[in-house]
């Protein structure tokens, strides 16, 4: 799709990685290697600074020091052009942040068409493919007020795909949909997975993260506390902290009786 | 008194105020003479067309060029205010206050003689129309769209910036459309002041077939020696303000169905 750098390499290097929001430090030295193709899921308590990880990653967060690589590429070096770096990183938010102006079809087409510069025909023509692949091949002239949470995010999951990225960072992509409404995205996840994109996910989905995860990384207070296998890290962890998580995440009934008493 | 008869005794209350009010002012003002002076037929029909060919005509001219380029200058000091470079921000700052804190009137003065005095050239009325008013809209204007653009979610950008956008093309493409359907309701309310503020250019000293609404009555006035163009005009603004809201309406409604 692009021939910006040779596709040879680890798909993310993150080095020494440090990030401060005034007196807040956030990330506090982040080592971190995704190969392609793998799937790494993110797990961990909300403040342990897994988002601002992913964030650091395409640079929507300047990092305070240490090296990101994508794909060979230095993102961190201030020389880089970062949008054209952008392209080849698909992104998915929490918060889905489809464009409320423009129909579902509008969505997926005016980055392929004003960033990378595709004619009217054929950006739609890969719109309509990827809506198709996401289940929402009757949706293009929707608004995105008149879909539901799901299908809005599985839009957005489209959009980020008709830019042909090499790899993809998903922020929490569930965490806002009603309970029903999650299996849908997580479905196109999976799928997604499947064709061997490279995946970097944060996620408080446990049982996606044993499933279709590579690799599990746990973190708190801004360092990766715990990595490996998914199935190993999921059901058997090693540490204290990530066994307390879990045991949270897991059965949230039980561990607040425990808290409490 | 339970709550529901003290309700009911306030209504009375309000509605009885206002008969009386209505009352005294039908009582008091001389009916005969009103309607010598406002509602003279024939003079009201002397008016027309011309107040409509003419000067209804020129007012929508005048006030949908300095929209035109107030709305342009305007968008240029919302986005000079929000720069990151200091002195974008000083200057559309200077210029925000000193165009909302002087009447319009002097800007049309000071534009109408003093441009062409310094720089010895003539410069055509609608394009000192159009300056005048644009650069007095502006002001006001710019302030509006800067809350505009900062009402669009920050994660718009975020979305946008990660497709790979530039920050400029961010702005055109996504934040600037969505801005302005969250300004409509008070750049309408902009346009409807403009159209009044029209009334100014006769400063400039207009030639009959230059006229607007407001220097037609005027002279109309003078000429009939009866008020009644003063509401033939005033009834000519409405023609033109009150379909204005009513677009307004309309398309608010459309926006926000894609919301």
């Amino acid at each position: 799709m692009t021939t910006d750098a040779p596709p040879e390499g680890p798909a993310i290097e993150v080095a020494g990685l440090h990030k401060s929001f005034g007196d807040l430090e956030v990330l506090k030295g982040i080592d971190l290697t995704v190969r392609r193709g793998e799937v790494v899921c993110v797990i961990g308590p909300s403040g342990s600074g897994k988002s601002t990880l992913l964030r650091c990653v395409n640079l929507l967060e300047q990092p305070t020091a240490g090296k990101v690589t994508v794909s060979g590429t230095e993102v961190t070096d201030p020389d880089v052009d970062i949008d054209r770096m952008r392209r080849r990183i698909g992104m998915v938010f929490q918060a889905f942040n489809l464009f409320p102006h423009l129909t579902v079809l509008g969505n997926l087409t005016i980055s392929q068409r004003r960033v990378l510069g595709r004619g009217k025909a054929e950006a739609e023509r890969l719109a309509r493919a990827h809506l198709a692949g996401v289940g929402l091949g009757d949706k293009e002239s929707a608004y995105p007020a008149q879909l539901s949470g799901g299908q809005q995010q599985r839009a957005a999951i489209a959009r980020a795909l008709s830019m042909g990225p090499e790899l993809m960072l998903f922020d929490e992509p569930t965490s806002a949909l009603d309970p029903e409404l999650v299996g849908d995205v997580l479905a196109v996840m999976r799928k997604l997975a499947d064709e061997g994109m490279t995946m970097l996910v944060v996620t408080h989905e446990m049982s996606f993260a044993r499933e279709v995860a590579d690799r599990v990384i746990f973190m708190d207070d801004g360092q990766i506390v715990e990595e490996g296998p998914a199935e190993q890290v999921v059901t058997d962890p090693q540490h204290q902290r990530t066994r307390l998580f879990l045991a949270r995440v897991l059965d949230p009934a039980a561990a607040e009786v425990k808290e409490v008493g | 008194m339970t709550p529901r008869k003290r309700a009911r005794t306030m209504r009375g209350a309000q509605y009885g105020v206002l008969l009386l009010v209505a009352a005294v002012l039908a009582l008091t003002a001389d009916w005969g003479e009103i309607r010598r002076a406002f509602f003279d037929v024939e003079v009201a029909k002397a008016q027309f067309p011309e107040i409509i060919t003419t000067a209804l005509v020129n007012t929508v001219i005048y006030t949908g060029l300095g929209f035109a380029f107030g709305l342009a200058l305007g968008l240029l000091l919302a986005l000079m205010k929000l720069s990151s470079v200091p002195p974008n921000r000083w200057l559309a700052t200077v210029y925000i206050e000193f165009f909302r804190g002087v009447p319009a009137l002097l800007v049309f003065i000071a534009l109408g003689y003093g441009v062409p005095l310094a720089f010895q050239v003539r410069v055509d009325k609608l394009v000192t129309v159009m300056l005048a008013l644009g650069l007095v809209g502006a002001a006001y204007m710019a302030e509006t769209i800067r809350a505009g653009i900062q009402a669009v979610p920050k994660g718009q950008v975020e979305a946008a910036r990660s497709l790979g956008m530039s920050h400029g093309r961010a702005m055109i493409s996504i934040v600037i459309p969505q801005a302005f359907r969250i300004v409509l309701p008070p750049l309408a309310n902009e346009l409807i002041l403009l159209t009044k503020d029209s009334s100014l250019v006769y400063v400039l000293g207009l030639a009959l077939e230059e006229q607007e609404l407001s220097k037609f009555g005027k002279d109309a006035l003078n000429d009939y020696r009866s008020l009644t163009p003063i509401l033939v005009a005033g009834l000519c603004y409405l023609i033109i303000t009150i379909p204005l809201g009513h677009l307004v309406r309309r398309l608010e409604a459309k926006a926000a169905r894609a919301k």
